[in-house]
């Protein structure tokens, strides 16, 4: 039996009644600590590549700060080896009204990450009526993802990008991790998985600080775009499927993902651009003097 | 040597439950009512802080009036059950039925089991996809769990209150003036006559069918005044 949520007098175990924590996973580790997702050991394999290529992985995943948010968007693909194992895998997620997280690497670990950690925020708000701060709940990631650090030793690694708005600075942030856990912020813009290098390159030439929302939704289409064009385990907008990226926004007015249609609309303007020039938009060569962000 | 007194069980159970229900009797009242959109609940409690009424999973809610540590305990252990089965299972499977059952026993078991029994009472509240699938259950020191429809008053002079509830009370009403109802109702509680209740001596709160997902709300401030 998974849940012994009662002992014999049908009375709550004594864990659910001790007081003193407001995590859930602090909570899980005390009392039934196998349903945590870091404290598994895998099986020791012949190689850790052969494992790595025999379950599904996400691939690539980009963020965008605009002044007072930030938005985050996340291809479809899923792969496994050479295969495609899905075309419409969702790999950018609600963590909190204020936050959304985007997850790189093995699906399964990371779609069971990704749910301890919206149960974390929520449960650490329910219990103490008020919710963590942004650097706290970045923090909160970097713990689980450091409990991962065996099955990523293994080749079965997650790496997130966490994204919200601070409603104590106001402002868009987006954190990046490392395999160890390690947290890093970072300014502007950030892109993780496998198409991230492309992606990035592609953000730094296109990005302005004077950003509005839907520059950044645009700015991080073109991104994929271009993750997609050089990159065979990121997806590419499926235009006969309807399969176009996940996009979200947060604001101070919270969390809102963009609906399919709207996604749609932004997916066939950048295709459209991409028919006129395949490379994107020219970023200018010289810097020029009317240009606010220089 | 000298030997204890001997006491009878039933004199045991008796002792004990009067002691809870005068802790009980001793603070201010609670109402938890049925409206067109969902569940209304209101105590009258002048602290921002120290809640007596709060969220446990999307369509679950709970009250509380007593000890406030000893309900407090109960409430997080509620929300610790919720969200563990919603991690384990699905947010569907959590249930009002399952909380109230696993309050029950527990109440239970600690008012047979030790000397001094908790001081509360607890009302767990579920919200459904209309008014006849809503459920809520009344919990009391012992353990007794009933399943309560309309409205349900607990703590202070909760007769007193209920029967002017009762006065006003009808199915399907609307939010303000519901609201407006029991906050006259709650100001019966006490013994120097009525008494008028201003939003910063209230704490209210819904669950309200109409929102996505996470059905409760607190209202406070500016929406709280606009209401009354």
């Amino acid at each position: 039996m998974i849940l012994p949520a009662a002992d014999s007098s049908g009375r709550l175990p004594a864990a659910f009644q001790t007081a003193g924590t407001s995590s859930f996973t602090e909570f899980l580790g005390g009392h039934l600590p196998d349903l945590l997702p870091g404290r598994r050991t895998s099986p020791a394999t012949q190689g850790a590549h052969a494992v790595a290529t025999q379950v599904p992985h996400g691939t690539t995943i980009v963020a965008a700060t605009f002044e007072g948010g930030v938005v985050m968007a996340g291809d479809r693909r899923a792969t496994m080896g050479n295969y495609i194992a899905q075309r419409d895998i969702e790999k950018v997620f609600h963590a909190d009204d204020y936050s959304c997280v985007g997850i790189a690497g093995t699906a399964g670990l990371a779609v069971e990450v990704v749910r301890l950690f919206q149960v974390e925020l929520e449960h650490y708000e329910k219990i103490e009526g008020t919710t963590l701060s942004m650097d706290g709940k970045a923090n909160r990631l970097a713990t689980m993802i450091r409990s991962n650090l065996g099955m990523a030793m293994q080749g079965l690694a997650v790496v997130p990008l966490f994204a919200g708005f601070d409603l104590e600075t106001a402002a868009g942030r987006i954190f990046s991790y490392d395999i160890t856990g390690g947290r890093y912020e970072e300014h502007s813009y950030h892109a993780v998985g496998s198409g991230s290098l492309f992606a990035r390159g592609a953000l730094k030439k296109l990005y302005r600080e004077d950003f509005t929302a839907d520059d950044a939704v645009l700015a991080c289409t073109h991104a994929l775009y271009d993750a997609a064009d050089d990159d065979a385990a990121t997806g590419g907008p499926d235009l006969p499927r309807r399969i176009y990226p996940v996009v979200v926004v947060v604001t101070d007015e919270g969390f809102r993902r963009l609906e399919e249609e709207a996604v749609g609309r932004v997916v066939r303007a950048v295709v459209e651009d991409r028919m006129e020039r395949p490379g994107g938009p020219y970023a200018p060569l010289r810097v020029d003097d009317s240009d606010p962000t220089t | 040597m000298s030997m204890p007194f001997y006491v009878s069980p039933e004199q045991a159970v008796k002792d004990k439950a009067e002691f809870a229900r005068k802790g009980i009797a001793r603070g201010r009242s609670v109402a938890v009512m049925q409206y067109a959109d969902g569940i209304l609940l209101v105590a009258e409690n002048p602290s921002r802080a120290l809640h007596k009424i709060s969220e446990i999973y999307d369509r679950i809610a709970f009250a509380a009036v007593g000890k406030y540590n000893e309900f407090e305990n109960m409430r997080v252990a509620g929300v610790r059950l919720a969200d563990l089965r919603g991690y384990s299972y699905d947010r569907r499977d959590v249930t009002g039925r399952g909380l109230a059952n696993a309050y029950a026993q527990t109440l239970g078991a600690i008012f047979t089991e030790t000397a001094k029994p908790y001081e509360v009472e607890i009302v767990v509240a579920e919200v459904g996809e209309s008014a006849a699938e809503d459920q809520m259950f009344r919990l009391t020191f012992d353990g007794s769990v009933a399943e309560e429809s309309g409205f349900v008053v607990m703590g202070g002079s909760a007769e007193q209150v209920a029967a002017a509830v009762r006065e006003t009370y009808a199915e399907g009403m609307p939010l303000a003036p519901l609201l407006a109802a029991a906050v006259r109702a709650l100001g019966q509680n006490g013994g120097e006559g009525p008494r008028e209740l201003t939003p910063a001596q209230l704490e209210v709160a819904v669950l309200d069918r109409n929102r996505p997902r996470r059905k409760f709300r607190r209202l406070v401030g500016a929406s709280l005044e606009r209401l009354l």
